[in-house]
């Protein structure tokens, strides 16, 4: 088991290596420094002053990938790549286009984050596989057809809708909480019901849907036959047997998004005021910030591969039929 | 004299691709067969209805040209600049208030374009749908007013005949102004819906009999029986939800139609454009992303994806490093990232565009470049384990042992068997970048702000919902149209999918 799990380790250290490789392409080839400086300077007729000046400050003034003026080691690590790509790996990011310790920003920035999407995402799997149970206990008769329809429907709206209606409401019609913004500590609590609501109404319609088609799969199994066949309750049938079954895939596609949870909600976040990660992204790329960008799709590549390990691990520990290969 | 935007120039190959596609289907009983069992689906075929008005609505406006400069008499061409100018205005100061908003004519107030007077007109570039929806465009207020309103939103200084000057609300210069009494509104509105819906009717009748008349000639029946059938459902295809879901879509579009002559049906927005326009110009750009996203990364997509699972080894493991590591970027900062570096590029590089339409589309056409990237490895995967299993099907080691050649295994055993795979994808993934629109560009790196798009709608009425009265109309216009399209294509892709995949259908 360990030995597996340092390999999986070892085997996310090239696809980093390549999620750094296209940042750096995307930030830095594509467009050359300067032209960020004249973007963030902004106006067309900025000097050469400026834009050495801006370069300098932010330490985009080095070569790119070699620094022919530099001795010995110098030559690789004054170079852009080394000091803004390859840093990350350290996990240090820097400071920002503005200034700001980019680091200490996420450190912060990543608990009112996780307070809203841990919230959604336990509230929204209990909703979500009950509805979904549910819909399996009355299949083939009219809740079932009636649920499906309502359930194609709200996954047709726009996720910006139940963000934009679901403050609209709840916050200015009928005054039960604050529309936008953050507290400390318990305080906290009043800020977040409106946004972990709408985060849990607006995943019902896939999430319910998806599950319903992992437990109408297991239905269909021999060995719900089988139980059927002891004599066994429907309703044991489907709590004992297809629950236990289908949690199988859902855990681990829980699993899965578990790291990703880190980076937040984007646009619940900027709308509702709560200074997380996700409204750190959305402000960074408003403000042209590429730094912050940067170190955020870093950041998000490695919660996303930590998601896949985790996957796999979870998949031996749950169903004992997959081996470690 | 006709344009080909970028974006149009792969629409058209996309029907190319289509219309190659069905005839190719049509031949073969593996791809014709579930199609049928589509066809012979009430919802899939209802669906099918209203996406084909969708797609009516998005191709009379894929069809560019610029008018011509005689045919095109000095005042449109006022009123022309005077909308393009808006639309310049709005970019640049999105949250400026109404009340501050140029109060003279538009002509006199708003910025000219950048371009000179003499190329100005050649430099437009109009739709089909634009030529359709002339009074529509032409037309525009000073700032908000309500759906129906004769009325503006915002109540302004107004001079008396008696020269003192009282603030109110100043009646519109085109919604409803052939009213003599806007207090009668209510009557006329009635009377003009029922025209319409009369108009609507008459339409589906001409349609249905047409259609009724050439299905009993083909099957050689008296047309008498075959209405009774369809009308009574009992046909082997749903014609009746056909013809039924026809009849609605019709009778809205004519009644829409003959009100949105004289009102404003979904109000003006800030700039008093009618947002009836908007939400139909967004139309295409809803459509252009949620299918020329799948088609241009499409290529890639199924010729690594087959490589990969065909010949295994090296080019598999170089291929999945490939998908794995473009996978691992968060798919909105990815698209974040690209985009704003398209806009460095673009600030940079602002003189090589002609015009903002020809900005605004390619940004549009490289935001579905980018919705591609990050969505393609998905299939990519699909077909790698599809091409997995088929490489060790009989007829291909057959085929192999024969000794033909790898490009002719690939092209004549592997790629047709791959191809539903394809088509599962392209047509569940559409509803999906569609939404995805909306959210990008709430986030400004969608579209570009010039063009006319349902998350721009969204995002320039977000703010307007702390008003007092509510102005509610365009996020209802936007979301309106976005979930009808949304809705059709997700019962339509459930339908297809069900059709083409075995295991589902056994369940039922």
């Amino acid at each position: 088991m360990t030995a597996y799990i340092i390999r999986r380790v070892l085997y996310a250290i090239p696809i980093l290596i390549g999620v750094n490789l296209i940042t750096f392409m995307l930030f830095f080839v594509v467009n050359s420094p300067d032209d960020m400086a004249r973007m963030q300077l902004g106006d067309r007729r900025v000097t050469e002053e400026a834009v050495v000046n801006w370069k300098a400050e932010r330490g985009y003034d080095r070569p790119l990938l070699f620094n022919s003026e530099a001795a010995g080691l110098d030559r690789v690590t004054e170079t852009i790549f080394f000091q803004k790509s390859l840093r990350l790996f350290a996990f240090q990011f820097g400071a920002s286009d503005s200034g700001r310790n980019i680091g200490y920003d996420i450190s912060q920035r990543m608990w009112p984050s996780l307070a809203i999407a841990l919230p959604v995402l336990l509230v929204g799997l209990a909703i979500n596989i009950s509805y979904a149970l549910m819909i399996v206990f009355f299949r083939a008769t009219y809740i079932d057809i009636g649920s499906v329809v309502l359930l194609v429907a709200m996954m047709s709206i726009s996720g910006l809708f139940y963000i934009i209606s679901g403050q609209f409401l709840i916050g200015k019609l009928f005054h039960l909480v604050p529309i936008s913004g953050y507290d400390t500590g318990l305080d906290a609590i009043k800020f977040l019901v409106l946004p972990v609501l709408v985060g849990v109404i607006a995943g019902i319609g896939s999430g319910t849907r998806l599950y319903r088609t992992f437990f109408l799969e297991e239905v269909n199994r021999d060995y719900v036959r089988t139980a059927r066949a002891k004599g066994l309750r429907e309703r044991v049938v489907l709590f004992r047997h297809v629950l236990q079954n289908a949690l199988i895939p859902i855990l681990t596609g829980v699993v899965a998004v578990l790291p990703l949870l880190f980076m937040g909600a984007l646009i619940t976040e900027s709308f509702f005021g709560i200074p997380g990660l996700g409204s750190y992204t959305i402000d960074a790329i408003a403000a042209q910030d590429f730094a912050i960008v940067r170190a955020m799709v870093f950041l998000g590549s490695v919660l996303y591969i930590l998601g896949l390990i985790l996957t796999d691990i979870s998949y031996t520990l749950v169903d004992p039929r997959v081996r470690l290969s | 004299m006709p344009v080909v935007l970028l974006t149009d120039a792969f629409v058209f190959l996309l029907i190319a691709v289509a219309i190659g596609f069905a005839l190719y289907a049509r031949r073969h009983e593996h791809l014709s067969a579930p199609w049928r069992s589509v066809g012979r689906s009430p919802v899939g075929v209802g669906a099918l209805v209203v996406i084909t008005f969708y797609v009516a609505v998005g191709l009379l406006d894929t069809l560019h040209f610029h008018p011509r400069l005689e045919a095109v008499p000095a005042v449109p061409a006022d009123a022309e600049a005077a909308f393009i100018g808006s639309q310049a205005v709005r970019e640049a100061t999105p949250d400026r208030l109404p009340e501050s908003s140029p109060e003279a004519e538009p002509d006199a107030v708003w910025p000219a374009p950048a371009t000179g007077p003499a190329p100005r007109y050649s430099a437009q570039v109009l739709s089909l749908l634009d030529v359709l929806l002339n009074p529509l465009r032409e037309r525009q207020e000073k700032t908000f007013s309500a759906p129906f309103a004769t009325r503006s939103f915002v109540r302004e200084p107004i001079e008396q005949p008696d020269g003192s000057v009282v603030r109110d609300f100043p009646r519109l210069i085109h919604g409803g102004a052939h009213l003599a009494d806007p207090a009668k509104r209510g009557w006329d509105i009635l009377w003009r819906t029922l025209l319409g819906l009369v108009k609507g009717l008459l339409l589906w009748a001409l349609l249905a009999a047409a259609l009724v008349w050439l299905l009993a000639r083909r099957r050689g029946q008296p047309p008498r029986n075959l209405a009774r059938a369809i009308a009574h459902g009992e046909t082997e295809l749903p014609w009746r939800v056909a013809l039924l879901t026809l009849a609605l879509m019709l009778m809205l579009m004519m009644v829409a139609a003959d009100l949105s002559a004289k009102y404003y049906i979904l109000g003006t927005d800030k700039v008093g454009e009618d947002v009836f326009y908007q939400a139909l110009k967004s139309i295409r750009t809803g459509l252009v992303i949620g299918t020329l996203t799948t088609l241009v990364m499409l290529p890639a997509a199924v010729i690594l994806g087959i490589m990969a699972g065909y010949f295994r080894g090296l080019t598999d493991d170089i291929i999945q490093y490939l998908y794995t590591t473009l996978n691992s970027i968060p798919g909105v900062l990815l698209i974040a990232a690209a985009i704003l570096m398209l806009q460095v590029h673009m600030t940079n590089h602002a003189d090589q565009f002609a015009s903002l339409v020809h900005r605004a589309d390619l940004r549009l056409f490289f935001l579905c470049i980018i919705l591609g990237v990050t969505s393609w490895t998905g299939l990519c995967r699909l077909l790698r384990g599809e091409a997995l299993k088929l490489r060790e099907a009989d007829y291909v080691l057959a085929a192999t042992a024969l000794g033909v050649r790898h490009s002719t295994v690939i092209a004549r055993h592997i790629l047709p068997n791959v191809l539903h795979i394809v088509m599962i994808t392209l047509v569940l993934d559409f509803s999906g970048l569609v939404l995805a629109e909306a959210v990008l560009s709430y986030v400004n790196i969608g579209v570009d702000p010039t063009m006319n798009s349902w998350g721009n709608m969204i995002n320039s009425a977000r703010l307007e919902l702390a008003r007092d009265p509510v102005v509610w109309w365009s996020l209802a216009a936007a979301f309106g149209f976005m979930f009808t399209l949304v809705l059709a294509a997700n019962l339509f892709a459930d339908v297809v999918r069900d059709a083409f995949d075995p295991r589902l259908r056994a369940l039922r």
